[in-house]
């Protein structure tokens, strides 16, 4: 599948790679400059392989309540929220970010890798409720992340420099939302597709750097922010996802995975998601085993390098107690810092290195 | 396709070797860098290992993923690119030259026979590319 920016990254020079199933750019040229413009100005991404779904009815706060493990019912009008969605043994089936527009519509935003599986979740319930589930596929997004991020965005649409964190705005045809996924500041603009290919080529215009999957990979990394199908999935609970802030336990509430989170966390929760640092130069991967100083073992679920920090970083599941540690690569333990999982915030380091 | 250096050798593993007398110097093809994308560390061997011709003797590791050098011949290591330490780009921008990543003492220059010549290589490339 392709995007309708499609021949915009390959005219922008793009190394388009099969993502999931989408032809998208890996990057443009360097993923390191990439990277680093967005920390520094901005950058722009393709973002419009995410899935758009919105939600109607009497009862879709009731409905969003039983299948999100965050609380809906915190939400005001333009209001966003992070949360995981769960199976009923607390595994994550998906982690979304539910948009309420009012009372009786929201907008999900979900992962592209699973979509298919999303949709059949949210599809089931809905049929328990009087909510209509309807996904929107003739629409980019288009995410603007970085410190000159809302300078240039309130530009070209004023309302944004009154837009704070997790809110957003809904106006013709532009859906602008202050979220993103760099640790950077940004807005996310879900528009139909002639209007985001126009917004897209003004950005181009105005000297912006699009980045591809590559430098979204690292930013997010060096922000702590988890991906799907890495660091959780339906085997991982929340808890063990450094995701434990995004469930809401107090009230009636009876939200699906609830119980299995609660017996989980009765019993003492075994595992949890951390940052590492590799001391050495080099890099952590994906996959690579870290073992505890006593003698437990963990597992690297998302590693590379950071540009920002020009060292191998980490996020491991690795067994409770924590304890020094060390990655086995290629064979060889190296030593590891061991940190909460979050490296860089607004172009900074956050970790102090040992 | 770029062009492939004239006076080089090469292994189908993507490692390229300048002969001179009975010293290597060895690095990694264009084909090769522009396949991994930027790199951010080298490993290079320690001066005095010595090598079997292909055995793992490198590795060089960019932002998607880690990729093993093969020695091309037999023998000791005189002497590695320390530049890399810091510069591991160089690698990316100049792979034929400044990119090098070691020299080796050539134990039998009859293995040089088995490398690949420059048209060798470039086919394997272009077949590769596809």
């Amino acid at each position: 599948m392709r995007t309708a920016l499609y021949n915009q990254h390959i005219a922008l020079g793009g190394k388009v790679v099969d993502f999931h199933g989408w032809d998208l750019p890996l990057n443009y040229g360097s993923q390191i400059d990439e990277h680093h413009a967005v920390r520094k100005s901005v950058g722009i991404f393709d973002v419009s392989h995410m899935t758009v779904v919105d939600l109607r009815g009497a009862q879709v706060i009731p409905y969003l309540r039983k299948i999100l493990a965050n609380d809906v019912a915190k939400l005001v009008p333009n209001q966003a929220m992070y949360s995981c969605m769960l199976n009923e043994s607390g595994g994550v089936i998906d982690d979304l970010i539910a948009y309420k527009i009012d009372d009786q519509y929201f907008r999900l935003v979900v992962n592209s890798a699973t979509h298919d599986k999303d949709l059949a979740w949210l599809e089931k319930w809905a049929k328990e409720f009087d909510v209509s589930v309807t996904e929107i596929v003739d629409k980019c997004i288009i995410a603007v992340q970085g410190p000159q991020a809302l300078t240039l965005v309130s530009a070209i649409f004023e309302i944004v420099n009154t837009l704070k964190p997790f809110r957003f705005v809904d106006q013709d045809d532009y859906f602008i939302a202050r979220t993103g996924y760099t640790g950077e500041q940004g807005v996310e603009i879900i528009a139909p597709i002639a209007e985001s290919q126009l917004l897209w080529q003004k950005l181009i215009d105005a000297g912006v750097q699009p980045c591809g999957l590559g430098a979204r990979d690292t930013l997010r990394l060096e922000a702590g922010l988890n991906l799907y199908g890495n660091d959780m999935d339906e085997t991982t609970s929340p808890l063990t996802s450094n995701l434990g802030w995004t469930t809401v336990f107090d009230g009636e509430r009876n939200f699906i995975g609830k119980q299995a989170l609660e017996t989980e966390r009765a019993n003492g929760v075994q595992s949890v998601l951390v940052g590492l640092i590799l001391k050495d130069k080099g890099v952590l991967r994906t996959g690579q085993k870290v073992v505890l100083d006593n003698g437990r073992e963990g597992v690297i679920t998302s590693g590379g390098f950071s540009p920002t920090l020009e060292k191998g970083i980490a996020l491991a599941r690795v067994p409770l107690p924590l304890t020094s540690a060390s990655v086995d690569i290629r064979g060889t333990l190296k030593s590891v810092q061991m940190v909460k999982p979050n490296f860089v915030r607004s172009g900074k380091s956050v970790v102090e290195m040992i | 396709m770029s062009t492939v250096p004239e006076e080089l050798k090469f292994t189908p593993s993507h490692e390229w070797v300048l002969v001179e007398d009975d010293i290597a110097t060895v690095g990694i093809t264009d084909f090769a860098q522009t396949l991994l994308g930027e790199l951010v560390y080298v490993e290079l061997p320690d001066v005095g290992d010595v090598i079997d011709q292909g055995e793992d003797c490198a590795v060089v590791e960019s932002v998607k993923a880690a990729s093993d050098v093969y020695c091309p011949v037999s023998g000791e290591i005189l002497e590695v690119n320390e530049a890399l330490a810091d510069e591991p780009e160089l690698v990316n921008d100049d792979p034929y030259g400044n990119g090098w990543l070691f020299k080796i003492q050539i134990d039998d220059l009859g293995q040089l026979e088995e490398l690949l010549t420059p048209e060798e290589y470039q086919k394997q490339v272009a077949e590769e590319a596809h």
